[in-house]
Formats: C-alpha cells, sequence, structure tokens
C-alpha cells in the first residue's frame, strides 16, 4: 500500500510537470514562433520602445527556453526576483508570474479569487451529491413508477440544458420576477455566513442542478444493476431487513463507482466554473480566467490553468486512493 | 501405430508477471510447463484435468493462437514452433478449433451465414455450388435447418450456437479439431446431441480431435487416448480403457473417484472408496519442487520433493500408458477407504 | 394410532410461480408439490430454466421484492404457511430456520464486506442480543466447522482472496451459522471441479448428520443427486414430471424425459456405450408451453395413446414413486426393460 501511494504521488508530481512545460511551451514559445513579440503582448501595442526593452529584461525574454522555463520553476518552488536594473520586485513562492498588465503578481490575485470559486463549487458539491443520489436510488428503488419517470425526465432535462439558460431562467424567476433572493454580490463567508450563503445559493442550485441529473441517472444505473447481483440475493436470505439490505449491501456498491465521477468533479470545478462565475457575476477563478483570455493576460491565463491542473491532478490521485480504501479488491490485488 | 500429426515435445508458455512503473518482470505463471505428448490421425486424445490446470493453453499452442516459450509443435512433419502469421496462414485450413462458450465466440452483429463463410473466404476456397449453398450444406450436416441462414446468433440457443461453432470450424474440412471443453456450457440433453454430432462428424470426414474437458465421464466417452494434466503437466498418459481401469497415478485415482456416479445403490462404495484430495492446486506461478502434485497427495515420500519423476512407462503397463509418479498406484491397492494421511496447504 | 398424520417439516402444494415480462407471462412454475421430512435430503433434477431456483427462491420468500412475480399455493414450513405469511414473518424465518447456498459463491458474496464480516451479520441478525466478539467466535468455529484452515486468520478476508472450493465453504458456513432446519443448496458444486466437489458434498453430508436439518440438492447432474438424495424429484417445464425415492427413480425410471436424462449422461461405472441416447430437440419455452404434456414436441412415444398427450396435461399419480404421463405403468415398465435399460 505506502509502496502504492509513493507511486501514485511520484505519478502526479511528474504529470504536473508536464503540465506545467507543455502549458509555459504553449504561452511562451507560439508567440516566438509565430513572430509576435511576447513583450507587446503584455503591456499593449501603444507601448513605447523603452517600456518593451524594461519588460524584456524584467522576463528575461532575451533567455533561452529551457532557462526562462527553469527561472518559472525555481519562481514557483523557491519564488523569484525579477530585476530591471535598480527596479527590482520580489515574487515569494510560489510565484506564478507577474501580470505587467494588472501591475500585480499572479499568486496573491488568484489566492484572493479561491474563496470564490471553493464556496461555489463545494456548495454545489453538497446540493447536488446529496440530491443526485437521492433521487437516483429512489428511482432505482421504484423502477417504472410514476415517480421514476418523471425524476428521468427531470434528469434529462438537467443533463441537456445548458448552465447559461438554467441559470438566466433561475435568476429571472427567483430574483427579478418571484423577488425571493437578492441579486447581488459575493459576501466573504467571515464577514457575514447569512449573505454569503444566501448570496451563493442560486448559484449553488443551477450549477447542481446540472450535476445532480447526471449524479441521479448514474446513481439509477448503478443502483439497478447492484440489485440484481447475487450478493443482494444472498442479503436477502441472510434475513436481513429490506432497509439493510438496501442502505448497506447495496448502498455500498452502488455508490462506489459515484466516488470516481464525484472527485474528478469536483476536482475540474475547483479550478474555475467559467460559466456559472460569468452568468452569476461572481468574481471566481473561472471570472478571472476569462477577463485574462479577453485582456491578453497570459501569466494569469497560465497561473489559473496551472491551479485547474493541480487539482485534477490531485483529485485524480484522491479518487484513486480512496478506491483503493473502499474497494478491497483493488487493495488486495 | 498410425501416424502422428501432432508432436509436442517440451513444450512451455509462460505468461510473465509484470510490475510496476517500468514493467519489471517479477515472475511468470507457468500454464504449461513441458509437456510431450502425439496425436495420432484419425484418433481422439482427451484432455483432462482441473480448472487453471493449462488445458486450454495447451490447446491455444497446438493451434498456434499463442507462439510457445519453449519446446517443439510438429504438425504434419512440419515445426511450427514460431512460425508467423503469414507462415501459419496456408496452415489454419488445416487446424480448427471449437471454443467453449456459445455465446461470446459468435459474433453478434454477423448472421450465420456471414460467421460460417468467413474462413471460406479468408482463406480463398472456390465453392463451385455457391457460398450461400456451401454453408447451407455445412448447416445441414451439423443439424440446423438451411433457412437460418440469415439469422443472428441470438436467435439460436447454446446448443444450436455450438453447432453453429462447429459448422464454422469444419468450413476448412480441417484434419485436426481442438475442442476446448466444447459441451461444458450446455444442459445434459443437448451436450449429448453435440457429443454424437461430433462422432459422427469425425467418421465422416476423418477428423482428428483433441478433445478438452474437465467431465472425466464426457472424456472417456469420446476418447480413444487420455492425457490428465496437472499444474502445466501431463500426469498420466494413456488408451482410454488403460486409464481408466488401471489409473496409476494417484491424482489420476483420486480425480476419478471423485466423480459421483448416478447410481444410489452403490453410493455407500462410491464414498468408502473415495480419495478426498484436501486443499486446493497450489498456484503455477510457484509450482511444488520434484512432483508438482506431492502437496495433496497421500503417496508422497521424501523423494518426491527432490526428484521430478519423469513420465514414463511404469510396472508392467502396456506400450503408451505412461506415469509419472515415483510410486506408483497398484492394481489391488485400489483405494479401499483410504482417506488422504496428510496435509494443508 | 391417530388418524391425522403429521405434517412432514416442509410442505409444498400446488406452488405457481409466475412472472410478467415483456415478452409475455413466464410460467416458471406450475403446481408442484412435494415434502420434505427433517433429517432428509430430496435432490431436484432438471435442465436450465426447468424452474428449479425459482422453486428454491419461492421457499425462502424471495420473489417477494420482485414487483412482476405472482406466487400462489401453498408453502407449510414446521406448520407455518408462508405463502401467504407477512413479510416481516418470513424474513424473521430466512437464514434461521431455512436457509440457502448458492452456484455461484463468488458473485454470491458480497466483494466489500470480509467473508468473517458477513457471517456475524448473519448470526446476529437472529441473535440480536448477542454482542460484537461473541458473534465472532461463533463465525470463526463455524469457519473451523467447514474445514477453512487458519479461520482466524482468514475471517478477515474477502471472498476474492478466497479459492473457490473455499468460498463455497464460506457459504457453508454462513447459511449454518444459525442452525437451520432446512437448507437449500442450488446447484452449490456447478461452478467447482469434481475435486473440489467431493468435498463440499462430503462435508454438507456431515454437517447434515450433525444438524440433522432437512436439505434441498437442486443440480442438474444425476451423479450428486444420486450421491445424496433420499427422494428425487424431476423437473421439466416448470412442472414435476417424476418423483420417488431415489433407489426406485434411478433404478425404475419411469418417465421418457427421465430416460431421456439418464441416456445422455456417459456413465463411468459402465462400459463405455457407442453411442449416448439424449432426448432429441431442445428445451420449451416457459411462456408458451405446448399443448397437453409440455414433454410432447421431444417424446418420441407422444402418439401412443391417440391425441392426448397434445390435448392433456398429464397428472402426477402413482403414489411414492409417481410420474406425469398418459401412458400406463405396464407400459412404460415394458418400453424401459425392452429399449431404454439396454442402452443405458
Ligand atoms: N494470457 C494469460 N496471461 C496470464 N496468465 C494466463 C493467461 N492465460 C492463462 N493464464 C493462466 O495459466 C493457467 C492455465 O490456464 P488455462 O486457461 O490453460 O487453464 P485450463 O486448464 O483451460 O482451465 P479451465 O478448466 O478453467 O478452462 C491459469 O493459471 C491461468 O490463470
Ligand atoms: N425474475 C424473473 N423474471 C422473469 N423470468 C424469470 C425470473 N426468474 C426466473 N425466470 C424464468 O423462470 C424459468 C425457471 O428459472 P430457474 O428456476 O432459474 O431455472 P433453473 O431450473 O435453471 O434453476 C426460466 O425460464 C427463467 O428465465
Ligand atoms: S511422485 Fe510422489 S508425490 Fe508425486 S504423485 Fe507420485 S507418489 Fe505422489
Ligand atoms: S404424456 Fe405422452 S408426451 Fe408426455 S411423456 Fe408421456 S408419452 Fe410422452
Ligand atoms: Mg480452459
Ligand atoms: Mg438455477
Amino acid at each position: 500500500m505506502v509502496a502504492y501511494l509513493i507511486r501514485r504521488i511520484f505519478n502526479a508530481v511528474l504529470t504536473l510537470l508536464v503540465v506545467t512545460l507543455v502549458t509555459f511551451g504553449i504561452f511562451f514559445m507560439v508567440p516566438k514562433l509565430t513572430g509576435s513579440d511576447p513583450a507587446l503582448l503584455y503591456i499593449g501595442k501603444t507601448a513605447d520602445k523603452v517600456a518593451l526593452d524594461g519588460i524584456r529584461e524584467k522576463m528575461g525574454l532575451a533567455d533561452p527556453i529551457m532557462v526562462q522555463y527553469g527561472k518559472f520553476l525555481k519562481g514557483l518552488v523557491a519564488g523569484r526576483d525579477y530585476a530591471n536594473g535598480p527596479d527590482v520586485t520580489h515574487c515569494p513562492a510560489p510565484c506564478l508570474g507577474y501580470s505587467f498588465k494588472t501591475e500585480q503578481e499572479v499568486t496573491p490575485l488568484l489566492m484572493d479569487d479561491l474563496p470564490v470559486t471553493f464556496s461555489l463549487a463545494l456548495g454545489a458539491a453538497i446540493l447536488w451529491l446529496i440530491g443526485g443520489v437521492a433521487t437516483g436510488v429512489i428511482s432505482a428503488l421504484r423502477k417504472g413508477s410514476l415517480l421514476d419517470r418523471v425524476v428521468m425526465t427531470g434528469a434529462l432535462a438537467g443533463v441537456s440544458l445548458p448552465i447559461y439558460f438554467t441559470g438566466l431562467l433561475a435568476s429571472a424567476v427567483f430574483v427579478y420576477w418571484l423577488g425571493w433572493l437578492p441579486q447581488g454580490q459575493y459576501v466573504p463567508f467571515l464577514e457575514s455566513p447569512a449573505d454569503w450563503f444566501v448570496q451563493l445559493l442560486l448559484p449553488w442550485i443551477t450549477l447542481a442542478f446540472l450535476f445532480a441529473a447526471t449524479y441521479a441517472r448514474l446513481t439509477r444505473a448503478n443502483m439497478l444493476e447492484t440489485l440484481g447481483e447475487d450478493y443482494i440475493r444472498t442479503a436477502r436470505a441472510k434475513g436481513l431487513p429490506e432497509r439493510t439490505v438496501i442502505g448497506k449491501h447495496a448502498l455500498r456498491s452502488g455508490l462506489t463507482p459515484i466516488v470516481t465521477i464525484f472527485g474528478l468533479d469536483l476536482g475540474s470545478l475547483l479550478g474555475g466554473a467559467i460559466l456559472t462565475e460569468a452568468v452569476f457575476n461572481l468574481r471566481g477563478l473561472g471570472y478571472q480566467a476569462l477577463q485574462a483570455i479577453k485582456g491578453n493576460d497570459l501569466p494569469v491565463i497560465l497561473g489559473v490553468t496551472l491551479i485547474a491542473a493541480t487539482f485534477i491532478v490531485v483529485a485524480n490521485l484522491v479518487v484513486d486512493l480512496v478506491y483503493g480504501l473502499i474497494d478491497p479488491r483493488v487493495r488486495l490485488g | 501405430m498410425s501416424e502422428n500429426l501432432l508432436e509436442v515435445t517440451g513444450l512451455q508458455k509462460h505468461f510473465p508477471i509484470t510490475k510496476g512503473l517500468f514493467k519489471r518482470q517479477v515472475g511468470a505463471v507457468r500454464a504449461v510447463d513441458g509437456i510431450d505428448l502425439t496425436v495420432q490421425a484419425g484418433e481422439t486424445l482427451g484432455l483432462v484435468g482441473e480448472s487453471g490446470c493449462g488445458k486450454s493453453t495447451a490447446g491455444r499452442l497446438f493451434t498456434r493462437i499463442l507462439e510457445p516459450t519453449a519446446g517443439k509443435i510438429v504438425f504434419e512433419g512440419q515445426d511450427i514452433s514460431h512460425k508467423s502469421v503469414t507462415q501459419m496462414r496456408p496452415l489454419r485450413r488445416d487446424v480448427q478449433m471449437i471454443f467453449q462458450d456459445p455465446y461470446s465466440s459468435l459474433n453478434p452483429r454477423h448472421t450465420i451465414g456471414t460467421i460460417i463463410s468467413a474462413p471460406l473466404q479468408i482463406q480463398n476456397i472456390p465453392t463451385p455450388q455457391g457460398l450461400k449453398t456451401a454453408v447451407q450444406e455445412l448447416l445441414e450436416l451439423v443439424g440446423l435447418s438451411p433457412e437460418h441462414y440469415n439469422r443472428y446468433p441470438h436467435e439460436f440457443s447454446g446448443g444450436q450456437r455450438q453447432r453453429i461453432g462447429i459448422a464454422r470450424a469444419l468450413a476448412l474440412r480441417p484434419k485436426l479439431i481442438i475442442a476446448d471443453e466444447p459441451v461444458s456450457a450446455l444442459d445434459v440433453s443437448i451436450q449429448a446431441q453435440v457429443v454424437n454430432l461430433l462422432e459422427d462428424l469425425q467418421s465422416e470426414f476423418d477428423l482428428t480431435y483433441v478433445f478438452i474437458a474437465h467431465d472425466l465421464s464426457v472424456v472417456r466417452h469420446i476418447s480413444d487416448r487420455v492425457a490428465v494434466m496437472y499444474l502445466g503437466k501431463v500426469m498420466e498418459i494413456a488408451h482410454r480403457d488403460d486409464l481408466y481401469k488401471n489409473p496409476r497415478h494417484p491424482y489420476t485415482v483420486a480425480l476419478m473417484s471423485a466423480v459421483p456416479v448416478p447410481d444410489p445403490v452403490r453410493r455407500d462404495r462410491a464414498q468408502r472408496d473415495r480419495v478426498l484430495l484436501t486443499g486446493d492446486v497450489p498456484s503455477p506461478i510457484n509450482p511444488p519442487s520434484g512432483c508438482r502434485f506431492r502437496t495433496r497427495c497421500w503417496k508422497a515420500q521424501d523423494i518426491c520433493a527432490v526428484e521430478e519423476p519423469p513420465l514414463v512407462r511404469r510396472l508392467d503397463d502396456p506400450d503408451g500408458h505412461l506415469t509419472a509418479c515415483h510410486f506408483p498406484v497398484v492394481e489391488d491397492e485400489a483405494v479401499a477407504g483410504r482417506k488422504p494421511a496428510t496435509i494443508n496447504v | 394410532m391417530s388418524s391425522v398424520t403429521p405434517r412432514p417439516y416442509l410442505e409444498v402444494k400446488d406452488l405457481t410461480v409466475r412472472f410478467e415480462t415483456d415478452d409475455g407471462v413466464v410460467q416458471a412454475v406450475s403446481g408442484s408439490s412435494f415434502s420434505l421430512e427433517a433429517g432428509k435430503t430430496l435432490g431436484i433434477v432438471g435442465e436450465s430454466g426447468s424452474g428449479k431456483s425459482v422453486t428454491s427462491l419461492a421457499v425462502l420468500g424471495l420473489h417477494r421484492t420482485r414487483s412482476n412475480a405472482k406466487v400462489t399455493g401453498q408453502i407449510w414450513l414446521d406448520d407455518q404457511e408462508l405463502v401467504t405469511a407477512s413479510n416481516e414473518e418470513v424474513r424473521a424465518l430466512r437464514g434461521g430456520k431455512m436457509s440457502m447456498i448458492f452456484q455461484d459463491p463468488l458473485s454470491a458474496m458480497h466483494p466489500y464486506f470480509t467473508v468473517g464480516a458477513q457471517i456475524v451479520e448473519a448470526y446476529r441478525i437472529h441473535h440480536p442480543g448477542v454482542n460484537k466478539k461473541v458473534a465472532r467466535e461463533r463465525a470463526i468455529d463455524m469457519l473451523a466447522r467447514v474445514g477453512i484452515p487458519q479461520p482466524s486468520r482468514r475471517f478477515n478476508d474477502y471472498a476474492h482472496q478466497f479459492s473457490g472450493g473455499m468460498r463455497q465453504r464460506a457459504m457453508i458456513a454462513m447459511a449454518l451459522v444459525n442452525d437451520p432446519k432446512l437448507l437449500i443448496a442450488d446447484e452449490p458444486t456447478t461452478a467447482l471441479d469434481v475435486t473440489v466437489q467431493a468435498q463440499i458434498l462430503d462435508l454438507i453430508r456431515d454437517l447434515q448428520a450433525e444438524f440433522g436439518s432437512a436439505v434441498i440438492m437442486i443440480t442438474h447432474d444425476l451423479g450428486v443427486v444420486a450421491e445424496l438424495a433420499d427422494d428425487v424429484l424431476v423437473m421439466y417445464g416448470g412442472k414435476v414430471i417424476e418423483q420417488g425415492p431415489a433407489i426406485d427413480l434411478f433404478q425404475r425410471p419411469q418417465h421418457p424425459y427421465t430416460w431421456g436424462l439418464l441416456g445422455s449422461m456417459p456413465r463411468m461405472d459402465r462400459e463405455v456405450r457407442d453411442r449416448l441416447t439424449p432426448v432429441k430437440g431442445s428445451p420449451p419455452s416457459l411462456i408458451n408451453l405446448p399443448s397437453g404434456c409440455a414433454f410432447h414436441p421431444r417424446c418420441p412415444y407422444a402418439g401412443r395413446n391417440g391425441d392426448r398427450s397434445f390435448t392433456d396435461i398429464p397428472v402426477l399419480t402413482g403414489g411414492a414413486h409417481s410420474v406425469a404421463c398418459h401412458m400406463s405403468a405396464e407400459e412404460r415398465t415394458k418400453i424401459f426393460q425392452e429399449e431404454v435399460a439396454p442402452n443405458l
């Protein structure tokens, strides 16, 4: 098990390294290859020559690519200095670069956005996990009933409707028409938990609806398969009451595949839910990424990409380890 | 003695077990671990043994679906041990295989006609009366109706599917058919129909069979000679009657005594005479030293752990009755009320 | 002497099980009746789809969770009627007074719980007051009784870590942990090698002698039946077509289908026959059973008594050894002696 763990962590680090290399390559080399000037991309076409040279020197754009990459990695691990003569800017680890456009270090910029994204993703995750799994289980237990058919039709709608549609519809109904929920801004949890909650409710529900629909369908299918297994028949033959048969024996294996999907979904959401954040005007990682793309702010895009990749890789790792814990067939070979 | 259609010597197939990031080989499943035998033209050689002893692997080696790790396979005087796929193509006509699972061995998206004519087309066999007529004749031959030509496998029962598999194997008029548990998945009455069919086809087309099965009574019924396998090796091989009347190897004796006899009157005697093997078959990754049956053998002595008994003629056995045991079972010893002396592994 | 004979431990009367499916109504069991005394073994034989498993699941009341299943008739276990009993009453008997082992022990055990935990669970559900430690000791004791080496270590293993034979032993340990008075074994050795089969049959026989339970042994292998059963039931197309004491049934089988079964089996205890004499054709669909005697499309004697085989369903008659066939007893005896027996 320990060897397995070490191997997996080693793999995860390797994957991240490859991701940094590739993203770095794309963002820093492509302009070079296409003959455009990265320094220009940084500060826009209107910049004068002195400013451009200053930037070039500060970013070390004259260095060979591998040297630049090395410096970038060093920045990640140990922090780095951006020097242009006497004008030194220190960027502490983990340094994701320096956005010359907003004149800010990327790391703190993104760190500010993380709580928003985390709040959105975790809240929605709890909602869809409970909602999706519960409806899936109930549907499976009452397969073919009216309830089952209604739920599954709803789930089909949930899977097929895009988030900007459901999001805008929900806003229109709950905020503007019924006036049940305020239209407003993100409020940090520490400032006012109640406001934080109320403000996030609609984004949570909208995002959760999309995922819950998928989870309900998946759970239902898994449960139906599990309920047909021989060991469920054995559990009944032992004289276990139906609630133990379902609640312990069937759920245990019916929900195992959900763990995998959940980990991966959550991992990718933590890197930013661009559409949801845009629809509800939440300033999270996704929103930041959108702004950066609009403004050609390469270090920020690189930063968001790296953070998102890290979450996905870590989620993958966690899922595999958890899977090893819950499925003895994986753990014990 | 009639001519040998197939001769294998020292045949081995080891499946590597790899581990870790770099797929380091840490061992091997010794599925077939050195077998010698011959199959004579026109005979049926039965291959029996417990699950996992290497019967299917041996069958796949004979047809060269698998390449041996070591040893030699000679078919009609030609060494085919390491022939490439292209070199094997002309020989594919002569050696065909029938599989155990009548459900998974037929492509569900192809019609029966397509399935049975495929080998004819691949091998470019001219069919003077037309492909369809040729296939329909094959269908009739195996007891199906020519109208089944355009139907799909799922429309057939297990027994009928097995007949389709047999028709496909027969299409090329092979000399040798390796039948890997062809009746094991079938109900008794259907099983008997298929066994009869195989026997009829054998006499009609001069076929040679290697009949792989774990059911000793079916093997006895259909085979001329029988080889008993254990953990990748042949323990005993003999003419059917010699083997069943005079089993020499303790494993053969145990295997035979375990078969339930459909006669309640003899129940008590059968139980008294039964040699109950304890424990499980050891892992083929790490077979026991010396004689590989020794961990479950009631006759085992010290030498059995040290020296591997060769497969040779023992006592006053007739020619061709070979046993790999240092202490072969003698007739009047015939297992009266013996429970095994040892062992838990 | 009293004129009222005591009811046998298990008595099944006119059991019928139907399933509604998309293709139509599956008449899985139609009107079977049989009984079994404590300490005795009843063998049920028949080819796949003949209704053996459905019959045994009906005794355990396991069709109740299927919304498409309909069970009628009577099942008396120890003077309690089970078809009309409440779900809770039947649940309390399952795993307690009556228990079951299944064909494929790997899929019949939960992959995520240890073998020991599953046995403990079976014990505690019927012994609610018992603490975990006692239950654990009981489970280890059972594992030892069924011949699993190092039971206290293997207690913590999962089913996939056991070999096929050990899994079936563990299943047996689980089924017997509450000293059931009725054990149903549904093809317990079909997935196993002969050597392991012999071990498992031996084990069931020994444990039965020890516990004095009634055993129903379901199998498609007449050899297994002959080894174990006191009485035998032959099923075809969801019906009992022959029933009697094992010795009688094997020596003087009466039904043409039973003859076919025996003729299909190569036997190790006889000289090798030139040819097997199987039943022709294949088993019927239970959605569209043939009219009259369900066996008539495959029966070589169907035309013997006019049209009756094609129109009338034969009923099981004849006392201890009873048969469902329109031919007279003399006729059948004659055919068996002259045409069938010489070919067996
Ligand atoms: N491709 C493979 N890779 C690794 N091991 C294999 C492979 N094929 C077979 N084995 C192993 O080789 C051994 C022999 O397998 P084989 O299928 O020949 O057995 P068998 O005698 O046909 O058994 P059965 O009666 O169950 O069909 C087994 O331990 C099996 O797990
Ligand atoms: N849940 C079910 N729904 C529909 N048909 C079923 C169901 N269970 C069993 N059957 C059918 O009932 C018949 C008898 O099955 P079974 O008792 O399992 O046969 P066997 O004798 O092989 O044990 C078969 O045709 C089977 O397909
Ligand atoms: S060689 Fe020894 S261990 Fe092997 S079968 Fe013979 S007596 Fe048994
Ligand atoms: S009733 Fe008629 S068809 Fe049925 S078994 Fe008897 S003779 Fe055959
Ligand atoms: Mg095989
Ligand atoms: Mg069954």
